[in-house]
């Protein structure tokens, strides 16, 4: 992972072949093709919409709770999907590694690149989603970007670290399964941070220390907007609390680098 | 821009694998090894390439041989750094195919004017250029009707066709072949001798060319390097290395056939003992000569002999029995150790794998009494690259056409 390499000619042009096709080939032989990747999170939101907003009220008295709720499912989504999807591509490169000298960091970077397009693309239908709902952009809405590039930050250095362990331990695959289901509950997304204040506030503090939500509360604010979002700088006092899920995000990508460079070598041979 | 310059330098090159004794890809067996301290390490040491020095010029046609296992591919893996060495060090002068194989990222579910595009990224070449070549590659692969099918859908020898093609494209002043010489029909391989003759002579061009075909190494090859276990044989000429090669074959053929025990043969009390071994070099050509040593022992005091026969495929195509063609003081009548000699000159043969067999006859009986080389203890092999000629001797007839 030399820098300088990162955008030589021969890096993008393999970096771009390769998205192209993990596209080509994701969806091929399905006949509705690439719209299943806009419709799963659609279901998905459809679920969740009549079991915890219908039936369990989650979003009473919050404005705009229904496309909140698809904002955070669909970013939640990108997160999942390209840490699991970024951790094995390495390991499932393994056989090209052995024949062909190329730089291994563009094959992490390409499956979560992959996923990045596809969040994109889901948030054309939130979009779309929020308008029909009423929602009233403001100029925050201008922020979005700088919260997906922060997001695609975190991602893209979590994915780096699991990859690389993943070579010599699979088992990082099948904790992270497991994290990642526990952290969608722990995560302000079926359920509005509001009612985690009116149970206790210190909970919704520590729910707030995620890098995640934090990620997924802003895009909120940025996009719907108003009274109806909790911030951590409605709930802490002290900046070193607001900082700290920034400071987990850049930890996790200098470790990843450090830690992928040192081991990237070996690849080859042990994956 | 000189012939002389370097073009691949490696240096002291060693290169170790751990092989785990389970597929260690889990925390438990870590942890299980980890735990268990020294006797249960958990993999075991391979040296794969030892102490590995060797240089090829600019320009050079150069051949990696050596048998299966001998460490070639690793070899080759370190050259085009998909492996790192242990120690040592790998220099390299020039811009270098980085891949060892034809058609590397393939993929089937794609079609191959994609699978085209895929391959030239991976070798660095953007959709621009690739346009470039594009045509030059279907029409040396010769399936132009093709191009717009999956490539699971084509033959095994179509995809290899594209592949090469595509290789030959990447116009690298090192080029990197890894046994693609066997591939496709006459046509095809008439084309790809014409791309190897051509390459030969550019100036610019170093082929480093990985092959068990003999026939390549001769005709290509300015030198070739031996490898043999992990460790340089030999680097020399190719008509030298590929005699070298032959017989390390076939001594790895000899050790297959009688196993890896040694080749003599146990004297037991008041039994007939018989063993022979090939003392010239097993690989020889026709104005060379074969010699053997004849050991025996007879229990008793009968007149015996020892006799002897080259033998092609399991043919008898001369018998050499002292006796019979009266060569005198062969006959001996004593319990001692003896030793015959046996030499044959080799200018009436053809090339081809033979084996020599020894009997030991009691000239009383008429009986053999023992035999030696019958499981292949002394096979030979003659090599002539000048004649291709089939049957196991020289040709002495003439034929003239009469009506």
């Amino acid at each position: 992972m030399n820098l300088s390499n990162i955008f030589s000619k021969r890096n993008k042009v393999l970096l771009r072949e390769l998205v192209v096709t993990d596209f080509k080939l994701r969806y091929q032989n399905s006949a509705l093709g690439y719209l299943w990747s806009l419709l799963k999170p659609l279901f998905l939101f459809a679920i969740m919409y009549v079991v915890f907003v219908h039936f369990l009220r989650f979003g009473d008295g919050i404005n705009h709770f229904a496309p909140m709720l698809l904002l955070g499912l669909v970013l939640w989504e990108f997160f999942t999907e390209a840490t699991k999807q970024g951790m094995k591509s390495i390991t499932s490169k393994a056989n090209l590694m052995r024949k062909i000298n190329f730089p291994k960091y563009i094959v992490v970077v390409s499956a979560t690149v992959s996923a990045f397009i596809n969040l994109l693309l889901n948030l054309v239908v939130v979009f779309i989603f929020m308008l029909i709902d009423g929602v009233d952009f403001g100029w925050t809405a201008l922020l979005l970007p700088v919260t997906l590039i922060v997001l695609y930050a975190f991602t893209l250095g979590l994915t780096f670290l699991f990859a690389a362990i993943s070579v010599k331990y699979r088992d990082i695959g099948y904790i992270w399964d497991v994290i990642i289901r526990a952290m969608f509950y722990g995560t302000p997304i079926l359920y509005p941070l509001q009612r985690v204040v009116e149970f206790s506030e210190t909970a919704a503090q520590v729910l707030l220390l995620n890098p995640v939500a934090v990620i997924i509360q802003h895009a909120r604010y940025q996009l719907v907007g108003g009274d109806d979002v909790i911030l951590p700088q409605h709930l802490f006092a002290n900046p070193i609390w607001i900082a700290l899920p920034y400071v987990v995000i850049v930890v996790v990508g200098l470790l990843a680098i450090w830690f992928f460079r040192a081991r990237q070598g070996k690849f080859a041979e042990e994956a | 821009m000189t012939s002389d310059e370097i073009a691949l330098s490696v240096k002291n090159v060693s290169k170790t694998f751990k092989l785990p004794h389970e597929r260690h890809s889990g925390l438990k067996q870590s942890l299980i090894s980890k735990l268990g301290g020294k006797h249960r390490k958990g993999y075991e040491e391979q040296h794969v390439l030892k102490d590995i020095s060797f240089e090829v010029k600019k320009g050079e046609f150069f051949g990696i041989v050596g048998r299966n296992g001998s460490g070639k591919s690793t070899l080759l893996k370190l050259i085009s750094n998909i492996y790192e060495p242990d120690s040592g060090k790998i220099k390299i002068n020039g811009s270098l195919t980085p891949f060892i194989e034809l058609g590397v990222g393939f993929n089937p579910e794609l079609t191959g004017r994609e699978n085209v595009y895929l391959n030239g990224a991976l070798m660095g070449f953007s959709r621009k250029e690739m346009d470039a070549k594009y045509d030059t590659i279907v029409n040396f692969a010769e399936i132009e009707e093709f191009m717009d099918q999956k490539l699971k859908n084509y033959s095994s020898g179509m995809q290899v066709r594209l592949a090469f093609s595509i290789a030959i494209q990447s116009h690298s002043d090192i080029l990197i072949l890894d046994e693609v010489l066997a591939v496709g029909d006459e046509a095809f391989q008439r084309k790809c001798n014409d791309f190897f003759d051509q390459i030969k002579q550019d100036e610019t061009k170093t082929i480093i060319l990985v092959t068990h075909g003999m026939g390549n190494v001769k005709r290509y090859c300015d030198r070739a390097l031996l490898l043999n276990d992990g460790s340089i044989d030999m680097i020399a000429g190719p008509d030298e290395v590929a005699d070298a090669y032959s017989k390390l074959n076939l001594t790895s053929r000899i050790k297959k056939r009688v196993g890896d025990k040694d080749l003599s043969v146990e004297k037991v009390e008041g039994e007939p003992w018989l063993e022979a071994e090939i003392t010239s070099d097993i690989v020889l050509r026709p104005a060379d000569t074969l010699r053997a040593e004849i050991k025996y022992r007879y229990p008793s005091n009968a007149e015996i002999i020892a006799k002897a026969y080259i033998d092609m495929r399991g043919q008898p195509i001369m018998a050499t029995n002292p006796r019979v063609l009266e060569m005198s003081g062969m006959v001996t009548s004593d319990t001692n150790e003896h030793i015959a000699t046996y030499e044959l000159d080799l200018d009436q043969f053809n090339r081809g794998d033979y084996r020599l067999i020894v009997h030991l006859e009691d000239i009383t009986t008429n009986e053999n009494v023992a035999t030696y080389g019958i499981k292949g203890e002394l096979i030979f092999k003659i090599v002539n690259p000048d004649i291709a000629a089939g049957g196991a001797l020289k040709n002495k007839a003439k034929m003239e056409l009469v009506r």
